[in-house]
């Protein structure tokens, strides 16, 4: 099923939980709406489920507006982050209230809620409580529920937020290959940019209310069109650092005090005269070698298979991914070298990309 | 591990042994005056007087077991009060427990102007005693007799009457106590079952009564037990033994020009106990799990 929404709004008095939202879903495609806390990724969802009334904008799902039909009547299922099972049912009860609810004759009840039960490996805690589940199994059981009645339109939120590190690891693949078998529509909130680039097809980027990027996460990684995007997707966040951009001999160099790096033609002829810009690096497009910018090292953070580095260029401090097995220490004096090619440009006052406008 | 235990000797086994009992010993010792007065009330009921704990009869020895003091069970006017208590307890199990449980799950669940002034209000009309209404709400229920139809209901001496009054009076604690269990119920369950594909009813009946259940039977017990035993309201707004409850119907016995038989109202006393006890037999274990801290499971 396809779903629009069209300059959807929420509005609570002053509060603004969503604004003017423009946003398309595919058919079979796997949406993510990612964001800070508190940035509108659940009133959205709940007004796609029928919940919250619009305060104005549309929604459509295959071109019918359905802003005024009842969740009941919209054919989709949730996922909640809470779960939100019922806790004086049992998982079979659980999962087939949706059956149930639908006049579906007790047997052919019975062999659909075994048949989802089973596919999410929770077949044989059919009389089990909620109570009596582990945290996974009980997203199990939510997933279960949200499926059995085999919607048009999945809807997700956050729904690992509660599950330790590995879980989380294995129920975003094993949600990303039901999603895709099944081919349903779905939308899947989240403040885990990992979740949200590693399953989705396109993701959603919003800030306070509004749709700030829409597009996959190849795009948005590598071609990011604002500076919040920019600093927003990826991990450890990418580094920023003004300076000005001059070509000189036929050379773009990007300069600023104890920084000198010659940029690619391509990249530097659009921020090239604009007087002050905002470069962005990402920390792994930095590699310490044996020449380039000096830099002393400030503080080493152990990430395990990388180390994460503060350096500081004079005045300037950027984050640097390292081989622990270099061994640096405070006060350590080093060279940089800057992949050129990955580098990003941006207005300072318009905080827009120079590259990708 | 052993040798320790061995070795601690036999001074400190005394004072484990003195640590263990000497809660009971003070447990014991604060309920005896309880325990002994609900023993005085049984070999009351069965004797034609007493001394201490001691039945006696006319000549003052010890022993004169009767059981004429049950004999209030052959006057068909212990029943119909009794009836009345029992219509009176019922009425306020029901009463209470809809409005305030249809009044808590608005005023938890949604937004409308005066929901916090209506929330402040009755919380501070809880906080009046009822014995400061009772001129007042005289007034309200001679008023009320007057309406055709409804007067002979609800108006002054009668059991609707009173027990409109009782209603009115405990529903406040019913609404706040109420509210207390919604709220703690999440949001995210009523929308899965919308979404489930429930209407606001059943998801009202199949998934928020269930689980405030706990909250239902504690609200239906305490109005039970207040209406049951209830005595200022009815022997305030009631005339004669025609819509007396049982606490009244003793308070009657009292005020008999005769000399009063207290071996006999404490048998009527015993009988009143009956039900609660036999009640509280069955409810008990509910009980202990609203007292233990409301509803469980309800994450
Ligand atoms: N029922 C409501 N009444 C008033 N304001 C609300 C209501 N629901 C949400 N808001 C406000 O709308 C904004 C968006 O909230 P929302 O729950 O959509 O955030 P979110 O992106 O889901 O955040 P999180 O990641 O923390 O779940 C917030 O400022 C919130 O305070
Ligand atoms: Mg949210």
């Amino acid at each position: 099923m396809k779903v629009e929404l069209e300059n959807l709004t929420k509005r609570w008095g002053n509060v603004v939980g969503a604004d003017s939202m423009n946003l398309d879903v595919k058919d079979a495609e796997f949406v993510a709406f990612l964001g800070p806390s508190g940035c509108g990724k659940t009133t959205t969802l709940l007004m796609v489920a029928g919940i919250y009334k619009p305060t104005a904008g549309f929604i459509r799902f295959d071109g019918q507006v359905v802003n005024h039909v009842a969740p009941k009547d919209r054919n989709i299922g949730m996922v909640f982050q809470s779960y939100a099972l019922y806790p004086h049912m049992n998982v079979f009860q659980n999962i087939s209230y949706p059956l149930k609810l639908k006049k579906i004759p007790k047997d052919e009840m019975q062999k659909r809620a075994q048949r989802v039960a089973d596919m999410m490996g929770i077949g044989h805690l059919m009389d089990r409580r909620p109570a009596q589940l582990s945290g996974g199994q009980q997203q199990r059981v939510a997933l279960g529920r949200a499926l059995v009645k085999e919607p048009q339109l999945l809807l997700f939120d956050e729904p690992l937020s509660n599950l330790d590190a590995r879980l989380r690891l294995s129920m975003r693949s094993e949600i990303k290959r039901l999603q895709m078998g099944l081919g349903i529509t779905s939308v899947y909130v989240t403040h885990d940019q990992v979740e949200a680039m590693t399953m989705a097809d396109r993701v959603a980027v919003m800030k306070d209310g509004k749709l700030q990027a829409y597009s996959t996460p190849d795009e948005l990684y590598d071609r990011p069109r604002t500076l919040f995007i920019a600093g927003f997707v990826g991990n450890p966040p990418m580094n920023f650092l003004e300076m000005e951009v001059v070509r000189e001999n036929g050379d773009y160099h990007a300069r600023r005090e104890g920084f000198d790096v010659v940029i690619p033609s391509d990249r530097g002829e659009k921020a090239a005269g604009k007087g002050n810009v905002i470069l962005g690096i990402r920390p792994e497009d930095i590699t310490i070698s044996d020449e380039g910018t000096p830099a002393e090292v400030f503080i080493v953070e152990s990430l395990g298979r990388d180390d994460l580095i503060n350096m500081h260029i004079g005045e300037a401090s950027i984050h640097v991914l390292a081989d622990p097995v270099l061994g640096l220490k405070m006060g350590q004096n080093v060279r940089l070298d800057f992949n050129t090619h990955k580098v990003q440009f941006f207005d300072p006052t318009t905080e827009k990309s120079l590259l990708w406008a | 591990m052993t040798t320790a235990t061995f070795e601690s000797g036999s001074q400190s086994g005394v004072k484990r042994f003195l640590g263990r009992t000497l809660p009971y010993v003070l447990l014991v010792l604060s309920i005896s005056p309880i325990v002994l007065g609900y023993a005085w009330l049984i070999i009351a009921t069965f004797s034609y007087r007493t001394e201490g704990l001691f039945p006696i009869d006319a000549a003052g020895n010890i022993g004169g077991w009767t059981l004429s003091n049950w004999s209030f069970l052959t006057d068909p006017a212990i029943w119909r009060v009794t009836l009345n208590s029992f219509v009176l307890a019922v009425g306020m199990v029901i009463g209470v427990g809809f409005v305030s449980s249809m009044a808590a799950y608005s005023l938890s669940r949604m937004n409308f102007a005066g929901r916090k002034g209506f929330l402040s209000l009755t919380l501070l009309l809880h906080a009046f005693p009822s014995v400061t209404l009772l001129i007042a709400i005289f007034f309200v229920l001679n008023f009320l007799s007057k309406i055709p139809a409804i007067g002979a209901w609800f108006g002054y001496n009668t059991l609707g009457g009173v027990a409109l009054v009782m209603i009115s009076l405990d529903l406040p604690l019913g609404i706040w106590l109420m509210k207390g269990f919604f709220d703690n119920l999440s949001w995210d369950m009523e929308r899965a079952a919308l979404i489930d594909g429930a209407s606001r009813f059943r998801v009202w009946w199949e998934i928020i009564i269930p689980l405030i259940k706990p909250g239902l039977a504690a609200l239906a017990i305490f109005n039970f037990l207040s209406g049951w035993s209830a005595f200022l309201i009815p022997f305030t707004f009631t005339v004669g033994s025609k819509v007396a409850n049982l606490p009244v119907y003793m308070r009657q016995m009292i005020s008999d020009t005769a000399p009063t038989n207290w071996n006999m109202i404490a048998a009527v006393g015993m009988f009143q106990l009956i039900p609660v006890l036999i009640f509280f037999i069955f409810t008990q274990e509910m009980l202990l799990s609203v007292y233990a801290g409301g509803s469980k499971g309800g994450t």
